[in-house]
């Protein structure tokens, strides 16, 4: 592996050999219905808590995941999880149902690519040959965890995202077929004084402008080298800020298609609930793993950059008067090539 | 505004005070309908209000109480009424619509109520619902309760009201 200022340059290229990803009821209304291997019709997930439920998601996604892989569960050498809930309980409950040496991380919504970053790199020194690397999260236990209960009536601002109900697994191995990771740039907590937690997007996107800024001049890559560039997840509203930020970086994003996964998982039309679009964990995760690969897998796609964001909060941080740290990782995943 | 006299380098995130950026920030924000929401409120605010007096003058009328007599039952109908609404899990989607609406009126302070309980029901009776129960409506109490002490030391000084 090489080091390029931020950026880890995996000359193994590991390859995702295998993703699960598990949905709600809502996200199956959305237009990705079809790149999902599960979706549950109830929110409980026929489960008894929603923090039960989280993690049901999660331990489904793991097991579709190395069963696509084809492997069984005990080949798996490292599981690198995290998730949104206080000590990141979801991760280690499903942990302790698959059974495998555990490393958990925190990345708030950027943990679905900072365990990717963080598997690939394992596979990539040698150290290990089948990783899993995963995250979820309900809209339910997030609301009641930084919210208010989900019953309680207050009124979103139109900026607000929505968090996703999903988990979303991938494999990543050492030799086998499927997409390869390349690179992975791995960010450095921004902070631009926003205080507001309803609006994610726009904190968040000053780190997701940095990270991709970094990424290209840790690689020399342009953005007319990707086919696909996705945030995950800035919404409607960092979106176009990220954008800006770019240009005032003097990054040119012409020639690649710039998105947000938080704005491809629902229908912003259809689903007005959702305000300015999906964010969680699990939005990412499933996006990407669901998505994205089965475009790359299609042919579709081959060459694609995650970037996948989080917003570093906690509960008494804000209400604490802090602004919020974010953070954003980039993942960069390749079709083609072999061992 | 940081004041920066002489030509100051194009801004990137790295060097972007978070002044400059807030600015940037705002201008993308969509804006809340302030006046769409005002409207809004009052509408439901009145209609919830407009069945309260309803439920009253049905007390007053089929079991003869007075007005005061009548304003317990008439509360007690639109808590249980709300109750059920939260409990269906259909309060919290008229509020997305309603605003303040919904949340003013006695129904709201209902709603904060049932809303805790029902979701800390997992974490046991006396640690969950006990103790999370007010967790909304707990400032509510505490304000009301201050709110009305001042108001009370205002009318005793100017010796108006009382009976």
């Amino acid at each position: 592996m090489k080091i390029i200022g931020q950026t880890w340059q995996f000359e193994n290229k590991p390859v995702i050999i295998g993703t699960g990803t598990i949905v709600g009821p809502e996200e199956g209304e959305g237009p990705l219905a079809e790149d999902f291997d599960y979706i549950y019709d109830n929110i409980e997930i026929n489960e008894k808590t929603w923090e039960k439920a989280e993690r049901k998601l999660l331990e489904d996604a793991s097991r579709k995941a190395a069963e696509k892989a084809g492997i069984k569960e005990d080949q798996l050498q490292f599981f690198v999880g995290g998730d949104l809930m206080n000590q990141i309980i979801s991760s280690s409950f499903a942990a302790r149902q698959l059974g495998v040496p555990y490393l958990g991380v925190f990345g708030a919504c950027s943990t679905s690519m900072e365990s990717l970053a963080v598997a690939s790199m394992i596979v990539d020194s040698g150290s290990a040959k089948y990783v899993m690397a995963g995250t979820a999260s309900h809209n339910c236990t997030v609301e009641k965890q930084f919210r208010y209960p989900t019953e309680y009536g207050s009124q979103k601002p139109p900026y607000a995202q929505y968090t996703i109900t999903g988990a979303g697994c991938s494999v990543v191995s050492s030799e086998g077929d499927g997409p390869r990771v390349t690179y992975a740039t791995i960010g450095k907590v921004v902070d631009l004084g926003i205080k507001d937690p309803f609006n994610m997007g726009a904190a968040m996107a000053p780190a997701a402008a940095d990270t991709i800024t970094k990424h290209f001049k840790d690689t020399g890559r342009q953005a007319k080298d990707y086919d696909l560039i996705v945030t995950g997840d800035l919404a409607s509203v960092g979106l176009p800020i990220a954008k800006d930020l770019l240009k005032q970086n003097d990054v040119i994003m012409d020639g690649t298609v710039f998105a947000d996964c938080g704005l491809m998982i629902y229908d912003l039309e259809k689903q007005k609930y959702v305000n300015a679009g999906g964010s969680g964990c699990g939005c990412s995760a499933v996006v990407t793993y669901g998505h994205i690969l089965n475009r790359m897998r299609k042919g579709e796609l081959n060459k694609v950059l995650v970037v996948a964001t989080g917003a570093l909060l906690s509960p008494l941080s804000y209400q604490q008067g802090e602004s919020i740290p974010c953070i954003a990782h980039a993942v960069a995943i390749e079709t083609g090539g072999s061992n | 505004m940081s004041g920066s006299n002489n030509q100051k380098p194009k801004s990137d995130i790295s060097t972007m005070s978070s002044a400059e950026y807030q600015a940037i920030a705002k201008k993308h924000e969509p804006p809340r309908a302030v006046f769409k929401n005002c409207i809004r409120a009052f509408l439901v605010g009145g209609l919830i209000c407009l069945i309260g007096q309803c439920i009253q003058r049905f007390f007053m009328t089929v079991f003869d109480m007075s007005t005061k007599e009548a304003s317990n039952p008439t509360v007690a109908v639109l808590i249980i009424i709300s109750v059920i609404l939260t409990s269906f899990g259909v309060y919290d989607k008229i509020a997305q619509w309603a605003g303040a609406g919904s949340a003013v009126p006695v129904t709201g302070f209902a709603n904060s109520m049932c809303s805790a309980a029902l979701e800390h029901r997992a974490e046991g009776l006396v640690l969950g619902v006990g103790a999370s129960m007010f967790k909304l409506a707990g400032s509510v109490i505490v304000f009301g309760t201050v709110a009305a002490f001042i108001i009370g030391i205002i009318y005793a000084v100017l010796g108006i009201g009382g009976r």
